[in-house]
């Protein structure tokens, strides 16, 4: 499988300006994503999961192109999206495109269906005769199980799971190549949730697409990834196929997530040992030094504050000094503590 | 499998079926708007005040230039309102037909405050838009100019237009336009503030849809709300206005004549038993404020069902 996309180093700091502070006075920085790489294959779903406020939206924006960012993310072509002018960047639009977190508000509630499904076309292909792409609307609304008939409804008029199909049926009508789902169903009924996912799977497998699948747990994830990356604080913790992932994780972080999502056999859920995370994620403006996790590892040692880990180890890469499973004893010590 | 079958037909059925017509935003607000008593009366008040505005001047039985020469200089006995001799609102100091200076002096005043108002929704909406959609340094002098502009006391400058390029419909207009449209492209860029950071318009900007395009199809169509509203409010405003300038001598010029410039004169002879000089002027005034008051009130409540 070859690489649709290279991701470098990427990095997107906001400067801050504090209310009221003289115009000369330098603004804070905020290091929502900090220095981030990975690799997508064709046709390969990357899962990117991260606590609220760990920057995984603000990834997902700047590989879109709606926030600047810095670094590299090399497309398949060789072309660096980061460093392209917007005009250079229209061709790829077409081939990135994204579903977005709230059905409802990602719909422009003064358009109808078509015209929200049919923009990406318009904007795109605008050769296009009318006929025709009422014809792809039609089709693209059949594909994500919508009745092609309502194409003259407002978002209004249907339910959160439909606006979400409506919300994929217009990332898909250009044919991409990669889709950016940042937490498509975290807005969604519990029940809903599993029928737009299992679309998202069918729909992948049918056009094959790649996909890059956020959300803040890792639950969700596990059924559609064939990778996940684990983000906290702008920072790579993790990153390993799914059955890597889960099966072994081996960053304490990644281990603290996974004890905390649950697990239908009521058994396993009974004995399993939830590793709580003390105290607040701190604030990205003033992140800890050395492993940014540290504040709230069990494991951190002097060495932790002092280095910053690299994310290593091939296949399943961790950044972590200490890596491994965590023990009782640093279970025990992190129940101690929350 | 007979269900099956039953289910498939009826599936593909509703497949073919002709496309559902949707009930848009504006749809909604249209039937709340028509439910509102107020409103309704403002309306039917608006509409009819239009409509005489149009073709009173049909039923007029003298013009609006002509003096009745038979009641001249005994106006307080023999120009009261009355059926017999055609003067139905009577007649003004000169001896003109009230009723004729009425229609033309409506024409008028709804001229000024509709050309104002829409001047103001044109200018300011796309002035406010630009602004708040773009931000940054442009949006920084944009609004500046606008604070500036805000702080010249208009009334003053508008006096002082007409004074120095004579009075005429032309400066009138210009005048009224010049400042009307602040306050709206205020409204407007806050709203857009607000909307350019949602998630419809970060999709349609991933997309690559040009600005242009985003400001006209995503962002002024859910903004038309507020103006709508503002801009109904805004028509007695520049009525009023314009009534002030003329009360005050400065407004339209004869032969032409306003609401204001109406009741100008019915003012000022009051005290000699004229009355119905001040009153049918007034009358119509006060009615149409009301009427757009109402109006503006009704779509602000059938627009944002939230607010009440
Ligand atoms: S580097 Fe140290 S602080 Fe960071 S996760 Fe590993 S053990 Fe914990």
């Amino acid at each position: 499988m070859s690489d649709l996309l290279t991701v470098r180093d990427l990095r997107v700091t906001f400067s801050l300006r504090r209310e009221g502070a003289m115009p000369w006075a330098s603004p804070t920085l905020l290091r929502a994503v900090n220095g981030v790489d990975f690799t997508l294959r064709a046709g390969e779903t990357l899962g990117i999961v991260g606590e609220s406020g760990c920057g995984k939206s603000t990834l997902a924006r700047a590989l879109i192109g709606l926030v600047p960012a810095t670094g590299q993310a090399e497309w398949i072509d060789g072309r660096d999206l980061l460093n392209l002018t917007p005009r250079q960047m229209m061709a790829y639009r077409q081939d990135i495109q994204m579903v977005f977190q709230d059905p409802l508000a990602s719909l422009n509630p003064r358009m109808t269906v078509g015209q929200i499904i049919a923009e990406p076309l318009v904007t795109h292909r605008p050769d296009l005769p009318r006929a025709e792409i009422r014809e792809r609307v039609r089709a693209m609304m059949e594909k994500v199980g919508l009745l092609p008939n309502q194409i003259n409804r407002y978002p209004h008029e249907f339910s959160g799971g439909q606006c979400q199909r409506i919300g994929i049926a217009r990332a898909l009508i250009v044919e991409p190549r990669l889709v950016i789902c940042d937490e498509p169903v975290s807005a969604l009924d519990v029940s809903i949730q599993a029928q737009v996912i299992n679309l998202l799977i069918r729909l992948q497998k049918e056009l094959g697409l790649s996909l890059i699948f956020i959300a803040h747990d890792l639950s969700v994830v596990k059924h559609v990834s064939d990778r996940v990356m684990v983000l906290y604080l702008g920072k790579v913790m993790e990153l390993a196929s799914a059955s890597d992932l889960y099966g072994s994780p081996q960053h304490p972080y990644t281990q603290a997530l996974l004890s905390a999502v649950p697990v239908p056999d009521p058994t396993v859920e009974a004995a399993r040992t939830i590793v709580p995370l003390k105290g607040d994620l701190p604030s990205p403006m003033n992140p800890p030094s050395g492993c940014v996790f540290r504040t709230r590892c069990p494991r951190a040692e002097a060495r932790c504050a002092a280095e910053v880990p690299a994310l290593a180890g091939g296949d399943h890469a961790v950044a972590c000094h200490f890596p491994g499973p965590l023990t009782e004893a640093e279970i025990a010590r992190a129940r101690e503590v929350a | 499998m007979v269900i099956d079958q039953q289910k498939m037909q009826s599936l593909s059925a509703r497949m073919v079926e002709a496309e559902v017509k949707g009930r848009s935003p504006w749809a909604d607000a249209r039937r709340r708007f028509f439910r509102n008593r107020a409103a309704m009366l403002g309306l039917t008040i608006l509409v009819l005040v239009t409509l005489f505005a149009l073709f009173g001047g049909a039923f007029a039985q003298w013009s609006n230039e002509e003096l009745d020469f038979s009641v001249m200089g005994r106006v307080a006995e023999l120009g009261a309102p009355s059926l017999a001799n055609g003067h139905y609102f009577g007649t003004d100091n000169l001896g003109r037909d009230l009723y004729a200076r009425t229609v033309q002096g409506t024409q008028i005043s709804l001229m000024v405050g509709v050309v104002g108002a829409a001047i103001a929704v044109i200018v300011g909406t796309l002035y406010g838009a630009t602004a708040g959609y773009i931000g940054g340094r442009t949006d920084q002098i944009m609004m500046r100019a606008v604070d500036i502009l805000m702080s010249i006391p208009y009334m003053f400058v508008l006096i002082l237009l007409l004074v120095m390029f004579g009075r005429s419909m032309s400066m009138l207009f210009l005048g009224i336009g010049l400042i009307s449209w602040l306050d709206m492209s205020r409204i407007v860029r806050g709203q857009t503030l607000s909307l350019k950071n949602r998630e419809f318009v970060e999709a349609a900007r991933a997309t690559g849809v040009s600005s242009f395009r985003i400001i006209i199809r995503h962002i002024v169509p859910n903004l038309l709300g507020v103006v709508a509203v503002y801009a109904t409010l805004l028509v007695p405003l520049m009525i009023l206005t314009e009534s002030f300038i003329s009360f005050l001598g400065l407004g339209v010029q004869e032969p032409l004549t306003s609401w204001g410039a109406l009741i100008s004169e019915g003012a000022g002879t009051m005290n000699y038993g004229t009355l119905w000089q001040l009153a049918f002027p007034l009358f119509f005034f006060v009615i149409t404020l009301f009427g757009f008051f109402f109006v503006g009130d009704g779509l602000r409540d059938a627009l944002d069902p939230k607010e009440r």
